[in-house]
């Protein structure tokens, strides 16, 4: 089972060729800078754009070839829109019902009560549109997309209209989602934040193009990536808590190929967790680190270097176990410790961010 | 009021009623193809549509005149139909009304159905609606306000017509002599005071109505 979507379209000033390989499951974060074409994958996908030509399979089903095209009203996704879209003359729960009762009763697959519950809605069926916050506003329109029962569901950076506080709001609703219902996503962001707490698998948008794919850890560890994250480039690592010492309130978290302590955030032991390491946390020493105060030092094998946007800079790919990191440092320190390929080196690690 | 004045008054709103439901069931398509259509053909068509608004009603009614009579292409087709000749009866008078006030239908539908964009609509088919489905449950309702404007002012100017009754329908009592031609036959007569009655009334009525269609607006708008 997997998603097979290859696009081409072209509109004045902007080109859009794609050839993507999504898994059908979990959630596929298509990332890049405005006006990379990641909208236009999403409404091409759903066959908003009449004109795209190409080739969509969705689980072995052919949406869209050469001769065929299949109408949005008849492809079973779900399309969460940047600005919610909810019909303003409807109430919440007819808002809810509308996409429910076009679909047969033998593929409902989804329970309303469930989906209210899940996001959090059932205080507002009875409002109009117009009387709710963005926040609640993007969730109904989450739920509304659900009832369709879709084996796809589109998402449009449902949180891009909304305040800090509010994407704090949705957040947790979207990871329930991710941890509760079997849909596979595919995720519109420019927010490396969302990419790195919600996404499994990476796609890397740029003028219209897919510069990179592949699975979220691998692809965000890469160096040659021509979006440059700046302040944010780092690797994500998922893990499970085996330790939690009572003492210092700290967890260990085992990663393939190691481990790192954090703060404990009660979760209990075998939980999964994701951590994040931004490349700026992160130093390299050749011997072990004595007398320091950073608690996660490891040995590590340095596996590529690449230069940083900025000349004084330089990004060190490291090797832990099976498991990558990466370093931003100067290039100065760089040549001092003279790092090549190969080279046993130890890692320092300032923070973990658990997700 | 005497009963031909009656007569008048009721065969005038029976006119407006049913130039008014033609009216909505010809306009709704045509504004949304208005709406929607990227043709080169849109724009000449929205002109002819408008041209009513701009042209005397006098020239209007002279070449309907004209193609429903016995020489015209439409008028031959009636009769080759069994239908007879449209001037001079009541259903000649629907045809001109619907022809004199479309611009009235068509200008605040199209802008409604402008105003719905296309986002509802594409919100509409990713839950499953097919473009019929979307029309009628998502389009139109979301148009109301451009229907209610679009239906009242087609009635209201229905019912004021003058110049193109006169050309087309005559001034036949009880057939087709409405309000505005039963007030001139008062004043050519000198008998003001029903032509008041008429006049009066029409004036309170037109009034009212304006009226009523912005403070309904104002209404939706709080």
């Amino acid at each position: 089972m997997s998603i097979r979507a290859n696009f081409r379209l072209s509109h004045p000033g902007f080109a859009l060729d794609v050839d993507l390989v999504l898994p059908a499951r979990g959630v596929t974060a298509l990332f890049g800078p405005s006006g990379s074409g990641k909208t236009t994958v999403l409404r091409c996908i759903a066959g908003l754009e009449r004109r795209a030509a190409g080739r969509l399979e969705v689980g072995g089903e052919v949406w869209q070839q050469e001769g065929v095209f299949l109408p949005t009203h008849r492809r079973r996704l779900g399309y969460v829109f940047q600005d919610a879209r909810l019909f303003p003359h409807l109430t919440v729960r007819r808002n809810l019902d509308y996409g429910q009762r076009r679909v047969a009763a033998a593929e409902r697959r989804v329970s309303p009560d469930h989906v209210v519950e899940l996001l959090g809605i059932g205080h507002l069926l009875d409002r109009l549109p117009e009387r709710l916050s963005g926040g609640e506003r993007q969730r109904v329109a989450i739920a509304r997309a659900l009832l369709t029962s879709p084996s796809l569901l589109l998402m449009d950076e449902p949180m891009a209209a909304l305040d800090a506080a509010r994407k704090a709001e949705i957040l947790p609703y979207l990871e329930r989602l991710h941890g509760e219902l079997e849909i596979p996503v595919i995720y519109v962001s420019h927010s490396p934040d969302e990419v790195a707490r919600l996404a499994d698998h990476l796609v890397v948008m740029e003028s219209g193009r897919a510069v990179a794919q592949g699975p979220l850890t691998e692809t965000l560890a890469r160096l040659d990536l021509p979006v440059r994250l700046g302040e944010d480039a780092g690797v994500v690592l998922d893990g499970r808590i085996a330790e939690r010492d009572q003492n210092w309130h700290l967890a260990r978290i085992e990663f393939d190929g190691g481990s790192l302590w954090t703060r404990d955030a009660g979760h209990a032991l075998g939980h999964a967790v994701r951590v994040r390491i931004l490349a700026r946390d992160v130093s390299v020493a050749l011997d072990a680190p004595h007398d320091t105060s950073i608690l996660n030092t490891m040995p590590a094998t340095v596996a590529e270097l690449a230069d940083e946007s900025h000349p004084a800079l330089a990004l060190v790919k490291l090797r832990v176990g099976a498991s990558a990191i990466v370093a931003r440092l100067t290039r100065r320190s760089a040549c001092g410790l003279e790092l090549k390929p190969g080279l046993p080196v130890f890692a320092q690690i300032k923070a973990v961010a658990l997700l | 009021m005497n009963s031909g004045d009656l007569e008048a008054v009721w065969l005038t709103l029976r006119l407006a009623a049913t130039a008014t439901a033609v009216l909505l069931v010809l306009g709704t398509p045509l504004a949304w193809w208005l709406s929607r259509s990227r043709s080169r053909l849109r724009d000449a068509v929205g002109a002819l549509v408008t041209l009513p608004l701009v042209l005397p009603p006098t020239v209007l009614g002279f070449y309907l005149l004209l193609l429903l009579g016995p020489e015209g292409p439409i008028g031959r087709l009636t009769e080759a139909l069994g239908l007879g000749l449209l001037p001079f009866t009541f259903a000649g008078l629907v045809v001109a009304s619907v022809i004199y006030s479309l611009p009235f239908v068509i200008q605040p539908l199209q802008q409604a159905f402008e105003a719905g964009g296309d986002a509802a609509l594409e919100a509409a088919a990713t839950l499953r609606a097919s473009p019929w489905d979307a029309f009628f449950s998502v389009a139109v309702p979301l148009a109301r306000p451009g229907f209610i404007t679009g239906a009242v002012l087609a009635f209201a100017h229905t019912i004021g017509e003058f110049g193109v009754v006169l050309m087309i329908g005559g001034n036949i009592p009880g057939k087709t002599q409405v309000l505005s031609m039963a007030i001139y036959n008062h004043v050519e007569a000198v008998e003001y005071s029903d032509a008041h009655w008429l006049a009066g009334g029409m004036l309170a009525f037109s009034f009212a109505t304006l009226l009523a269609l912005n403070l309904l607006q104002r209404a939706r708008r709080a």
